[in-house]
């Protein structure tokens, strides 16, 4: 059982003597081995929320728990996707999802065991001696998914990890994703602010509103995906062609139009 | 480089019309007599005493004895800056408490120049190895340590959040990010470090009593033999270049392997 909890969570902030709240009344429990997305105008904190999962930032109000103990500090059991990857460009792509194997002190045998079911499963054999520069943006988000996966964590923070991919290459990703969030399923918190992806990633989309962040809306998308039989389509050209994909995701798009500001067509 | 860049040949031509043209004033002046050859020895004087220096031993040595002695002083003083300078410049970088309580302290020594410690130098350690290395330790530490802290400092956040996530304590994000993240500036600053530490010889060999380039300048000097002077002068440019080259590869090696 990994579930995150999000209680009464707020984080006010202070700029030049004035105070303004970035996030406000957030309740949200994501359930064990949930893929759970955040969408939101940008602005709306949605980022913060996962920070503050993770350790990175902390709450100023209220709490965030992640199998019923309060998060402080990050840690290897809620590991994270960074948008702009994050590798270690002076360690090779297997030291790099070495690395917090090490941390954890697994033994060796089992470390390299671990390493190349990840390396086979992302794509990634054959470069395990590749630095990361000399991988494409898709291959580096690809070391960086396989990082925090090989951790085993009990939650996975993603926040935003196609975000700095071309748009053929954040298909793929996206594709591969799912195969992988189906083969391994982990509690998975998922920031984004392309509503596509949210629809076709997530079990439920948590849409946000302009700040102050709120949850505007919580949207169940796993009993259509399991209705509509969305997992039986090879491609996902094929999934966003669907009636109830199409439905959902202009659902989405009102909520967050709602948001917009007049500057913001 | 504010202007286009050189071809290479362009590059190379001028740089050899910079040596020759320098050689030339140097031979006119020479030969001109318009300095007195005690004050200037001649070009071909110099060369022809840096020939015999190396064969024949100036005062109890030969020249490449000199020199071999001055770079164990030169190389001892070097890495002590090293292993001091990167561990504590790391360790400022991580701790704030450790970069509040020195820093300001090394910003303020760091102005008095390593020759200025030659006193202490010389009525702690005597005649010993101590003196010289402290002093060439004087010149080489502050850009390692200044380099090390700057390097570590500036680190992408990006890369210390990356290790937190990933369970790495204080030890480890020291040594498997702040320091790799660091090479670069601290390679830079190593070389900085090896010119001044190389620079500091002469005033470290001062107080030395039985070998090296700079004691044997100093015993040219008593001699009134400016050729010997010069001689050392010449052997001190010349292995500070070699060294820096070294330093310079080092570098490039580093730099094309992060794909700089």
């Amino acid at each position: 059982m990994a579930t995150i909890h999000f209680d009464g969570v707020g984080r006010t902030f202070r700029q030049g003597g004035k105070e303004f709240v970035a996030l406000q009344d957030i309740d949200l429990e994501v359930r064990d081995r949930e893929f759970v997305a955040i969408v939101g105008p940008s602005g709306c904190g949605k980022t913060t929320c996962l920070r503050m999962a993770a350790g990175l930032e902390h709450p100023t109000a209220g709490r965030v728990s992640v199998d019923q103990s309060v998060v402080t500090k990050p840690g290897p059991d809620r590991a994270v996707v960074f948008q702009q990857f994050a590798l270690f460009p002076w360690k090779t792509v297997w030291d790099n999802i070495d690395f917090g194997l090490q941390s954890l002190r697994v033994d060796a045998a089992e470390r390299r065991r671990r390493i190349e079911h990840y390396l086979g499963l992302m794509g990634l054999a054959g470069y395990e001696h590749a630095y990361p520069h000399q991988l494409s943006g898709g291959m580096q988000q690809r070391v960086a998914i396989a990082r925090a996966y090989v951790l085993d964590p009990k939650v996975l923070l993603m926040d935003e990890p196609f975000g700095a991919l071309d748009a053929q290459t954040r298909v793929v990703m996206q594709e591969e994703l799912v195969r992988l969030a189906r083969q391994h399923p982990r509690t998975v918190l998922f920031i984004t602010h392309a509503v596509d992806e949210a629809v076709y990633l997530a079990d439920r989309i948590v849409v946000m509103t302009r700040r102050p962040g709120r949850i505007r809306e919580i949207i169940d998308v796993k009993s259509v995906r399991e209705a509509e039989r969305w997992d039986a389509l090879p491609r996902i050209e094929d999934v966003m062609d669907q009636a109830s994909f199409v439905h959902l995701r202009t659902h989405v798009w009102k909520l967050l139009r709602d948001q917009q500001s007049p500057d913001e067509h | 480089m504010i202007g286009p860049a050189l071809p290479r040949r362009e590059f190379w031509r001028l740089t050899a019309a910079g040596a020759v043209g320098a050689l030339a004033l140097w031979t006119v002046a020479a030969l001109s007599g318009i300095t007195p050859r005690q004050f200037l020895p001649a070009p071909w004087e110099v060369v022809a005493r840096l020939a015999q220096l190396m064969v024949e031993p100036f005062v109890g040595h030969t020249l490449p004895v000199h020199l071999a002695s001055s770079l164990q002083r030169f190389g001892s003083g070097f890495l002590l800056a090293v292993a001091v300078g990167i561990p504590l410049g790391l360790a400022m970088a991580w701790f704030p408490v450790l970069d509040r309580l020195v820093t300001p302290l090394f910003e303020a020594v760091r102005f008095v120049a390593p020759i200025a410690w030659v006193p202490f130098a010389a009525l702690w350690f005597g005649t010993g190895i101590g003196g010289p290395v402290l002093i060439i330790f004087a010149g080489a530490f502050p850009p390692v340590l200044i380099n090390t802290y700057r390097g570590a400092h500036n680190v992408d956040r990006k890369y210390i959040e990356a290790a937190q996530m990933l369970g790495a304590g204080a030890f480890r994000s020291m040594t498997q990010v702040l320091l790799p993240a660091a090479v670069p500036s601290i390679v830079a600053g190593l070389r900085i470090s090896a010119g001044l530490g190389w620079q500091s010889l002469v005033g470290a060999e001062l107080i030395v009593a039985s070998s090296g380039v700079g004691y044997l300048m100093v015993k040219g000097q008593a001699a009134v033999s400016t050729s010997t002077v010069m001689a050392g002068m010449i052997a001190i440019g010349i292995v500070g270049l070699l060294i820096d080259m070294a330093l310079r590869r080092l570098q490039a090696r580093i730099e094309q392997r992060r794909g700089l």
